[in-house]
């Protein structure tokens, strides 16, 4: 198993390098010609109005939060799908109560309207 | 000095020099992004254990859901657009401090036999996926804290949602 | 076996005996080996991308009822050469205060994830990058670090709009990845491996024949986490003009757009190696170059029914997505896991005629009673909204007297 990963290894770091080394390429071949006005931020065209940081929603945070809950309970769950086939119909219930837990959660989020975009 | 032991000193190596850079950058978003590199070497330590599933595990819960967590977390906390550190003047008693806890820690874990020996390594059948699952689901195995664990998300998820929620009438 | 049948295989021992003759130790002659398995299929598929853009505008344009680009070459087929030559010699324009590590590492991350996946695609039952044990959950894992690619670009680019249009695009790409997690589980139940070529070897029956219900959670879910429509909010919002690469010009634009499009067939080609049976075919068990051929039409069927799909509906709204997202597709994920979880252990095992049926009406009985539930919950989100007016008349303002304007000229 050791030589797949190392496989991967190899196989990413040149799917990084990849690109990077036609940016560069690139880079090489481009004009280079630097203005203030081309250099400035882009805001439809007009001058920027205030700074560019802006304060934003806590809803994004409350959405990563709950992708957070739910990638760690898929991602327990992925070794009972391995195990699935050798395992009885008693392991199975366990596994679909944990499913259910989980869907309460989700059903909780649901009424309380985390789920909503405003 | 054999392949494997060269790989893991370098793969050391980065990551220290990772941990190194978070704390002592000046920007946060530099300190998110180290930390990034951090854990993917510490996904790295795994990988070379063969413990494929807790590597990969590590890179999708972590790397992608943790660290874009922290990535919002440093956008939200970061209106004004000051890179000002304050500093922090006792930093050499706490260095000292957290030094003699770490060793002490270390100390006392390897002279501890069952840390300080080295464990048989696993056979290839062993290594299956499929008895984690096993062991997860088993009346004798760990299935009450496979529960427990589902319960315990799911509190985090109403902890959140209750945190994160605006109250009704409460003003944004 | 002979160079017809299965052309890696003997191309891979005839230099294993070359690089061995001429005294390389085993360890580097496998790390060459490696290397060059790697090279070819990072190399492959930015090349296959030239055909891919020209494919998509061309059928793009037929769809939509026009040509599509016939200019340069018959057809229009060296319209993306030309495109290539024009942005590898276009200026980077940087935006004075862009955070040149996050502004640079952005594009790189995007393409790198996507190529990351064909690591693991099984080509054939004997092409394959490698055969890793946690094939699936690999292909998520390059899937969060192509996101990170894409906050990057947000926050390095020192624009608001850039930043507003990342932060959406990462909740929206976060949350479509929990149910293309969850389906991808349905399968690995039903192989009882993680790894793609098991999985692609384990159908005798196509999963989707088994399992349509997880089968079109993943196919919504992967068009969303692409960016395509109609979830194309990322890239082509009017209200934040391009989304979060703004800023970026020349090449580093190219490579957002390279991934784009490869992301798009690399979708398709998971597709088929998980629910369609990937290299399974008549006769593709003795001559994997057969297999590959087979693996190819699968994806290239899924890649028109993708366009199709693109060039046919309507982009949603963000909320819209989100609410498909959270209160459609991941209840259907867990049911559907639910379901064929319980169905299949009560059935017997193998691909009897009793298993394959009690799995099929099963998963069409779910999609049809979350059919009707979706009808239910719009007919009464429907009746609680009210209409805020009636059509009015618009009042016409009466004409000005001409004797006022004559006297003011005079």
């Amino acid at each position: 198993m050791l030589h797949e990963w190392f496989y991967l290894v190899i196989f990413l770091s040149i799917a990084f390098l990849l690109p990077a080394a036609a940016i560069l390429i690139a880079g090489l071949l481009s004009p280079r010609k630097t203005g203030k006005i081309k250099t400035s931020t882009y805001e439809c065209g007009i001058e920027t109005v205030g700074s560019s940081k802006i304060q934003f929603k806590a809803q994004y945070y409350l959405f990563g939060l709950i992708f957070l809950i739910f990638d760690v309970e898929t991602v327990l769950l992925f070794p009972f799908a391995v195990a699935y086939q050798k395992i009885l119909l008693f392991g199975v219930i366990e596994a679909v109560l944990f499913v259910l837990i989980l869907a309460a959660g989700l059903a909780y989020a649901w009424r309380k309207g985390a789920l909503d975009w405003h | 000095m054999t392949l494997m032991q060269v790989i893991f000193l370098a793969n050391a190596l980065v990551t220290i020099f990772a941990a190194l850079m978070m704390v002592t950058s000046r920007k946060l978003i530099h300190a998110a992004l180290w930390l990034v590199l951090c854990l993917f070497g510490v996904a790295a330590v795994f990988g070379m254990l063969e413990a494929s599933f807790i590597t990969i595990v590590q890179i999708i819960v972590y790397i992608g859901a943790i660290a874009i967590l922290i990535l919002f977390a440093v956008m939200l906390t970061q209106n004004a657009v000051d890179d000002s550190y304050k500093g922090n003047r006792r930093w050499l008693m706490t260095g000292l401090v957290a030094l003699l806890a770490l060793g002490g820690t270390l100390l006392a874990l390897f002279t501890w036999p069952k840390v300080a020996s080295l464990s048989t390594a696993l056979t290839t059948a062993q290594l299956d996926i499929g008895l984690i699952g096993q062991a997860l689901v088993d009346p004798q195995g760990y299935v009450i804290p496979c529960e427990g664990s589902s319960l315990l998300l799911i509190a985090a998820l109403i902890g959140a949602i209750y945190v994160g929620m605006e109250r009704k009438g409460e003003e944004k | 076996m002979s160079f017809v049948a299965d052309p890696v295989t003997f191309i891979i021992d005839w230099l294993q005996r070359v690089l061995g003759g001429w005294g390389l130790s085993s360890g580097w002659v496998q790390f060459i080996l490696f290397a060059l398995g790697a090279i070819l299929l990072t190399v492959g598929p930015m090349l296959l991308t030239v055909g891919l853009i020209w494919v998509e505008r061309k059928l793009g344009g037929r769809f939509q009822d026009r040509l599509g680009p016939n200019r340069v070459g018959p057809w229009g087929v060296f319209q993306t050469i030309a495109d290539m030559l024009k942005i590898f010699t276009k200026e980077y324009i940087t935006p004075i205060g862009a955070d040149k590590v996050l502004y640079n590492l952005a594009p790189i991350l995007a393409v790198g994830a996507v190529l990351g996946v064909w690591a693991v695609i099984p080509l054939s039952s004997t092409i394959f990058g490698t055969n890793i044990n946690v094939g699936v959950l690999y292909i998520m894992a390059v899937g969060a670090i192509g996101e990170l690619g894409v906050i990057l670009a947000g926050l390095g680019s020192n624009n608001k709009y850039a930043l507003l249009g990342g932060f959406r695009a990462v909740a929206q790409l976060i949350s479509y990845e929990v149910p293309m997690v969850l389906a991808l589980l349905v399968p690995v139940m039903l192989s009882g491996s993680m790894g793609l070529n098991d999985i692609a070897g384990a159908q005798k029956v196509a999963y989707v024949f088994l399992v349509p219900a997880a089968a079109l959670v993943f196919f919504i879910a992967a068009i969303a986490e692409n960016g395509r429509a109609p979830f194309d909010l990322m890239e082509a919002d009017s209200e934040i003009v391009a989304g979060f690469n703004i800023e970026y010009s020349g090449l580093k634009f190219g490579m957002f757009y390279v991934a784009d499009f490869l992301h798009a067939f690399t979708s398709a080609l998971v597709f088929s190696t998980i629910f369609l049976g990937g290299w399974q075919g008549p006769g593709a068990e003795q001559y994997p170059i057969l297999g590959f051929i087979y693996l190819m039409i699968k994806t290239v069927i899924v890649y028109v029914f993708l366009l199709g799909v693109r060039f046919t509906l309507p982009r949603f709204r963000i909320d819209q997505m989100m609410a498909v997202n959270w209160k459609l597709l991941t209840p259907l994920a867990m049911a559907a896991i639910l379901v064929t979880a319980i169905v299949d252990k009560l059935t017997p095992g193998g691909f009897g005629l009793v298993r394959i049926v009690a799995l099929l009406v099963s998963n069409v009985g779910l999609l049809l009673i979350t059919n009707w539930l979706v009808g239910a919950y719009v007919r009464a989100h429907r009746a609680r909204r009210q209409v805020v007016s009636g059509p009015r008349t618009v009042v016409v303002a009466p004409p000005k007297p001409v004797s006022e304007a004559q006297e003011v000229n005079a």
